[in-house]
């Protein structure tokens, strides 16, 4: 990792564990829980997408998978969380092996529609199979490790950005190493990579099955956080939201994910003033952010910075 | 059985027509600019609030709310494609599935503002007793969609085997340069494209509205179905999208009956999967077709 890189990292996770102390609402650390949550599975959509340039609108569906199966483990078969967390994983990795090796021939808007449709197959199933059906089921524990359980909203909020700030910091790794170079190559050609000797294909497999682990953690995250779940939670809108935080953010950069799924979080919460036009404003903003900031917000703003900073420099 | 299952298959054709009408839109779009609309789904919804708007609202004869119908759905395709389509420059495949996305939900923003979030209903276009096939009850407004869909997809294959500006449309889409060169006027052609899709996707919504109800938030599950549609026929062919929409609704609306009824909107999925992951190109769309495609 850079040095400019670390230092952007250690201010950012400083600024947010300095948060709570000023923030005496709960209302307002939920939204930072669920932002944080988000990231998770917007950092994944983002290696996938900027670096590997793999679309997919499935996302909802390996979080799903992670909120159903690791709430089922504990709740009916008495799973300890971290076990029912981990094999949720697994599952989800399998689904991820099973999509990933017919879809990722697919190129385009069929990728997307293929990845798509394997969401909505996750969320028929979570509506017809799940227990509780369309209504969900409840009494999921919290997360607890060796009898300490994590129940506050201010414990959690450090949990799950604690959480955060291990996968950024295991994904910029990443994609500052040599995978994460060979990576980008393959988002601007693919065929040149394999000149070289690389196999695509496998490598492919391996970024899915990363972002289908990151989003699997988010919904077992979500599930014992909330500790109710109901199939709504999971559906197509739900994938096009961290779409959305990651096209908003700036999809060539792991930043921007984090970035975004804040900005979309927030969003609706500052929007609830307009009350019944809050779709409507929403909706304006996203069009016109697409429209005008194509980069993302991320990208356009460090920018702005370097050009401040090259400005000094030309003055002395 | 047999009245039974020709019930079924009724009510799938029914709805298969829907989709097939949505597939179309996709298509009209897609063929001329390469650009996935996520919002056709958005228009058979202006049709079907709209039609209820026009006839119910301000009492207009029928004839007069149809055409208000049609003329206020295309220049609501109109103004999606100059406010947002035309103003950008070459903008990437992602983006453009991504803004048409955000259109979509700008479109429900302002439709659950106009109309709230109940259902709507107008009564059919011809009142009668409905038709008894084998003991299976049709409804004479099932016969209206069929046949006005049928209708739309004879005068739409007309347009762009026959005419001029039909044939120019479908020049923007094998090559917009060589297009530009020949004289067509894109940019008119990609207005035009969105102005017949909206207005295509309107249609669908005025004559399914009355048996199945038409409400603000419809728009995007048939969006899904319409483009799985698409795909099933091959991404630009109008004849496999309303093969594909009418197999869809049979096999949902089969399923629905026989199997179970939840599991009606995982059979197109499934379907699309196993198209997709076999036959990527579209049943009806030969291999040289799909490769002149840029996405």
């Amino acid at each position: 990792m850079k040095k400019e890189d670390f230092m952007v990292f250690i201010v950012f996770f400083i600024f947010v564990g300095l948060l709570p102390l000023f923030i005496e609402s709960n209302y307002a650390l939920t939204i930072g829980i669920f932002s944080g949550i988000n990231a998770l599975v917007a950092i994944g959509l983002c290696i996938l997408m900027g670096y590997a340039g793999q679309v997919s609108l499935g996302q909802a569906g390996f979080y799903g998978i992670g909120a159903y199966v690791s709430s089922i483990l504990s709740v009916y078969y008495g799973f300890p969380v971290i076990l029912g967390i981990l094999s949720a994983m697994i599952v989800s990795a399998i689904a991820a092996v099973v999509l990933a090796v017919p879809a990722l021939r697919l190129k385009g808007h069929y990728l997307a529609v293929a990845t798509l449709g394997f969401g909505e197959i996750i969320y028929v199933i979570l509506n017809e199979w799940g227990p509780g059906g369309p209504s969900g089921f409840g009494d999921i524990p919290h997360f607890n490790i060796a009898g300490y359980s994590i129940q506050t909203t201010k414990e959690s909020f450090y949990f799950i950005w604690i959480i955060v700030a291990i996968v950024m910091l295991y994904s910029i790794n990443l994609t500052k190493s040599n995978t994460g170079r060979i990576l980008r190559a393959m988002h601007d050609s693919d065929t040149a990579c394999e000149a070289i000797g690389i196999n695509v294909p496998l490598l492919k497999i391996k970024v899915f099955i990363l972002s289908a682990l990151y989003a699997s953690l988010a919904g077992s995250l979500y599930s014992h956080y909330v500790t109710f779940i109901s199939p709504s939670s999971f559906s197509l809108f739900y994938s096009i939201l961290i779409l959305m935080m990651v096209i908003v953010g700036g999809s060539k950069n792991l930043w921007g994910a984090v970035a975004g799924a804040i900005v979309i979080t927030v969003l609706p919460e500052l929007l609830r003033k307009f009350q019944e036009l809050d779709i409507l404003v929403y909706g304006f903003i996203l069009t016109l952010t697409l429209m005008f900031f194509r980069k993302g917000l991320v990208p356009i703003i460090s920018e702005k910075i370097k050009n401040v900073r090259g400005y000094k420099f030309a003055k002395h | 059985m047999l009245t039974v299952f020709l019930q079924f298959l009724f009510s799938g054709l029914t709805i298969g027509a829907v989709y097939a009408l949505v597939g179309i839109g996709f298509n009209i779009i897609y063929n001329s600019t390469s650009i996935i609309n996520l919002a056709q789904g958005e228009f058979v919804v202006i049709g079907g609030l709209l039609m209820w708007f026009f006839s119910e609202s301000l009492k207009l004869p029928f004839f007069a709310a149809v055409l208000c119908t049609l003329i206020s759905s295309g220049l609501v395709g109109l103004l999606i494609e100059r406010l947002t389509i035309k103003p950008l420059k070459n903008p990437d495949l992602l983006l453009m599935i991504m803004i048409t996305i955000s259109v979509s939900i700008v479109l429900r923003g302002v439709l659950m503002f106009l109309f709230g979030k109940e259902p709507y209903v107008y009564p059919p276009f011809t009142e009668g007793e409905p038709i008894n096939i084998y003991g299976a009850i049709i409804q004479q407004q099932t016969l209206w969609v069929i046949s006005i869909t049928l209708f739309c997809i004879i005068l739409l294959f007309l347009f762009f085997k026959r005419t001029i500006t039909g044939k120019a449309m479908l020049a923007c889409a094998v090559n917009p340069t060589a297009a530009k060169l020949a004289g067509v006027n894109v940019s008119k052609m990609v207005m035009l494209s969105f102005i017949l899709s909206a207005i295509v996707g309107a249609i669908g919504g005025m004559t399914i509205t009355p048996i199945s109800l038409m409400e603000y938030d419809k728009g995007p599950m048939l969006s899904v179905k319409g483009f799985c549609a698409a795909i099933m026929g091959g991404l630009g062919s109008n004849r496999g999208a309303v093969i594909g929409g009418f197999i869809i609704g049979i096999l949902e609306s089969m399923t629905a009956g026989y199997v179970h009824s939840g599991l009606k909107d995982a059979v197109a999925l499934v379907i699309l999967l196993l198209i997709l992951f076999f036959k990527p190109s579209g049943i009806f769309i030969t291999k040289s077709m799909s490769q002149l495609r840029k996405f």
